[in-house]
Order: structure tokens, then sequence, then C-alpha cells
């Protein structure tokens, strides 16, 4: 199911407001799913910039490469060091441990006016489906 | 053009295989996952569906030197029973295919072509063939092919058969019934693992795929698809058409010499190996190691010296050695293990290395002496 507590991207990313002016990113259970095992994650230094919609990493599984975009602006404070060990938790737990990056938002305001709703992002998997 | 689909076509979406579109045909790239398929195969057995690929039979008294004159490894040689790996060469010693060579009798062969190249290998055969080529058909259609690959393959074969498997040895096969279905069962494969390559007709493909996936489980059987063949061919260091051989790169080049024998007479693209092979190749496929973080994949430049040399014609992330491995074409002075360059990822330069292959051999198999190669450095 896709927890309805978390916005998303329509390039399959969902970000957590953590109610401090920070937000986590990662991507989604249907993300994993398409690139299957996933055995390399790509996450930008701390500290970075990033403007909305930029390019942060990338995450590459057995067959496949894909880009990550940091779906809001903001200012990286801690990526998921563990994941350089074992990125496979992306496949195994996507909206918990394998979560990518924290950034310190710049503008505090809610994300929901640029991403989705648990609800319209299944409508968006469901209409890249057909 | 719609896709085509294989006899078990039914049977990869009743096993959840996940469908995709490969050179024309639509394929399970996966079942369970490709990292675990691909340990099912090192460790236990899987069962692939290659009835994509072709198969042509080419019969009467005309068939062997036909055969001669097409292919550079010598046909003479193989007694019926056996089998060679070959290849259609072009006037420059490239690869119009790479193929297997059955013989069945005297005057009886069976050729087993890359899928998306059949077309093409049938119209090369035709046109250089000429009248002999008239003995060529193309059963392609009616052929079933499944690859049983892994430690336990012949355990779980021998329970469905009559037929003394301990005597089908490398590259031999054996006519007979596995489930009681007719077919031919070869004891090859494309993993790096032993194994048995089973063609059947079309229409028993299913029936015969269900029995060995039902005796197999208790052993570890599992149903793989492309996404582990590519990733444990590549780990066995074995070319993929299209990618690492093709018609610009020549048998020689692709480190494929030992299929090239001169002296059987003439065929297709012999005087350029046999200079190639006294003078040296400009540039050869090795097998490199990437090391720093990263994923090397097909058409990433390479950089050899600070100066751009081509490109990875296979690479990926080597479930089984867990590893970043690939091929590539380098200068013939830059071959040796140790030889340190570049593969740019996504902008970014990466170091790696060239390092023995294959990469991995399965336990108890000796690997190769390089003989070949050694003569060519000098």
């Amino acid at each position: 199911m896709t927890p309805d507590d978390l916005y998303y991207s329509k390039e399959h990313e969902w970000l957590r407001l953590e109610g401090d002016g920070s937000a986590t990113i990662g991507i989604t259970d249907h993300a994993q799913q398409e690139l299957g095992d996933i055995v390399y994650v790509e996450l930008p230094d701390p500290d970075s910039a990033l403007e909305a919609d930029e390019v942060m990493g990338s995450v590459e599984s057995v067959k496949a490469v894909s880009e990550i975009f940091c779906p809001v602006a903001g200012t990286v404070t801690a990526v998921n060091e563990s994941l350089e060990d074992a990125p496979e938790v992306v496949n195994s737990d996507p909206y918990g441990d394998g979560w990518l990056i924290r950034l310190r938002l710049d503008d505090a305001g809610s994300p929901a006016a640029t991403m989705l709703s648990a609800g319209d992002y299944d409508k968006h998997v469901a209409s890249e489906a057909d | 053009m719609s896709l085509r689909r294989t006899p078990l076509h039914a049977l990869h979406k009743e096993l959840g295989g996940r469908l995709v579109p490969f050179a024309g045909w639509e394929m399970p790239v996966q079942f369970g996952g490709v990292v675990s398929e691909h340990l099912a195969v090192r460790r236990q057995a899987g069962l692939f569906d290659v009835s994509h690929m072709g198969e042509l039979r080419v019969t009467g008294p005309e068939a062997l030197p036909l055969l001669q004159r097409l292919t550079p490894n010598d046909v003479s040689r193989l007694v019926p029973g056996r089998a060679q790996y070959s290849a259609l060469t072009t006037d420059s010693g490239g690869f119009v295919d790479d193929i297997i060579v059955y013989r069945r009798g005297e005057e009886s062969f069976l050729l087993v072509t890359n899928a998306a190249n059949t077309p093409r290998d049938l119209a090369w055969i035709r046109e250089r063939g000429g009248t002999a080529a008239e003995c060529v058909e193309d059963l392609s259609d009616e052929t079933a092919l499944l690859a049983l690959q892994g430690p336990r393959a012949q355990a779980i074969l021998q329970t469905l058969t009559e037929l003394d498997l301990t005597t089908v040895r490398y590259y031999r096969f054996a006519e007979g019934e596995v489930a009681g279905v007719p077919g031919t069962v070869a004891r090859m494969g494309y993993t790096g693992e032993d194994g048995f390559e089973i063609m059947v007709p079309a229409d028993r493909a299913e029936e015969l795929a269900r029995r060995l996936l039902d005796a197999g489980a208790p052993e570890g059987l599992v149903p793989t698809g492309l996404g582990a063949r590519d990733t444990l061919r590549l780990e066995a260091k074995m070319a993929l058409h299209g990618n690492d051989i093709d018609e610009d790169h020549s048998v020689e080049e692709a480190d494929l010499g030992w299929i090239v024998k001169p002296d059987k007479g003439g065929f297709i693209g012999r005087d350029v190996l046999v200079a190639q092979r006294e003078n040296g190749v400009t540039r050869k496929l090795v097998g490199f190691e990437l090391r720093d973080r990263g994923v090397p994949r097909h058409g990433y430049p390479i950089v050899v010296n600070g100066e751009p040399f081509g490109e990875v014609t296979s690479g990926g992330h080597a479930p089984f050695l867990k590893k970043s491995l690939g091929l590539a074409y380098l200068p013939a002075d830059a071959c040796e293990p140790g030889q340190a360059f570049e593969v740019v990822i996504r902008g970014r330069p990466v170091p790696a290395e060239v390092v023995p292959t294959p990469f991995y051999v399965r336990p108890g198999k000796k690997k190769k002496k390089k003989k070949r190669a050694a003569a060519a450095a000098v």
C-alpha cells in the first residue's frame, strides 16, 4: 500500500515532512519493483544545495540505472550511508530503512502544491501502466 | 510489428514472469528477481526458456562442405553426437553471428543461432552458399529450446530420462526422451555452470518444462529469465552478439581465436584471420573490474592513457562475485591484467583495471590455457 502520510513525485520519489523544516526523501515501492534488484545507490554529498527537480543521484539495479530527482529545493543534511554496503534495503524497505537523503527545505511551505497525494500517485502509476 | 511468443508464454505468465520485449520476442526478464535467480543457478539450478533462438537443419552431401566454407571451426572434426562453438564469419573475419554446430549424422547438421540474427543468418547462408544452401531448412518455429543450468542440473534431468547423462560429456549430445518427450539433450550452456540444453518439438515444450520444474523443485530448481542469463554469461565472459561481437570486430579481436582452424582449408574471412593471428591484432576484447564504486554498462566510453578508446561492450554488477565487471576492446598493447584505464560513467571517469578472464570459473573446472594469447603477444 502507498503510505498516505507522504508526498509523491511523478518520477516516483516520496517525501516525508519531519515537522522541523526538514524532509526525508526516498523512492517508492513501485519504483523499486520496476527497477528490480538494486546493486548501487549514488547519493549527493552532505551540504549540497539542490534545486527542485535537480538530479540528486542515481539508483542502479542489475538491469538498469535510474536517476533520482530531488522533488523540492533544499540543502542536504544527511544521506543514508548504510546503503553503500546494503543497497538492497531500498528494495526491502523503500519507505523505511531504504530512505535516501534528508533535506533542510528552502521553503518551509507544504510541498502539496507541487507533489501528489498517495491517491493521486496511485492513479499516476496506473495511468503509466496503460 | 507485434512481438513473437515462445511456446512457454502462458507458463511464464502463470509463474509470474515479467515479460519484456527482447530481440523481437516477448520474453521473461525475471521471475523471482535477477540476483536470486543468478545465485540459484550458481548453487542449485535454473530453467531458462531460450526457444527464441533459431534452429537451422543442414542435410545432404553438400552440408559438410557448405559449413566448412561458412564457419571458421573445423566441422570435419565433429563426429556424430558432438557439437562445437563456431561462427558465421564475414570476409573481414567478423561475426555475422556466433552459432553452435551439432553433427547428428554423416550428412546431417543442426545450427543454433541467435534469435535476432536468424533471418539475417539464413539470408547470408543463401547469399554465400549459392545452390548448396538449398539443403538448409529453418526449423525455428517448430522447435523449442530449454536450458537447464546449474550444479544440480544433471541430477534433476537424470530422474526424467533413460539416457545415461554421465556419457553425455561437455559439447556432446544424445537423442532420446525426457519425461516422455522426444528431444536432443546437449551438455552445454551460457552460464558458466554445468548444464544441458534440451531441444524438443514446440508443442511439447510446456509439458516438459512443467515436468522439469516439478522434478527439480526439491533440488532448488527455479524458473530463470533473461536478466540472470545475461549476468551469468558476463561472469563467465561469454560473448553476446550485438554487444561484444559483431561484424565490425573479428574473431581474433574477440579473443575467440580458438575457434579458427586455418588448416582445414578455405572459409570466409580466413585470410584476414590468419594475418591477424600472425601479425597480431590492434585491439582485443578483455575483461575488466571497476576499482571504484559504480556500474559499467554497454556503451559507456573508455579512456586509455587519457585518450578516448571505444566503449564498454558489456558490463554490470556481478551478483555472485559481487563486483562491477565489464568487457571492452582495448588497444593490443594495453590488454595485460593490471592495465589501468577509466570508464566514464555519466560524465565521471571511474578507474578500472584489466583482469584475467573468465571472471568466474565453476569449482572443479580447469581454466583454459591461454597459449594463443601468449603467442600473439611475442
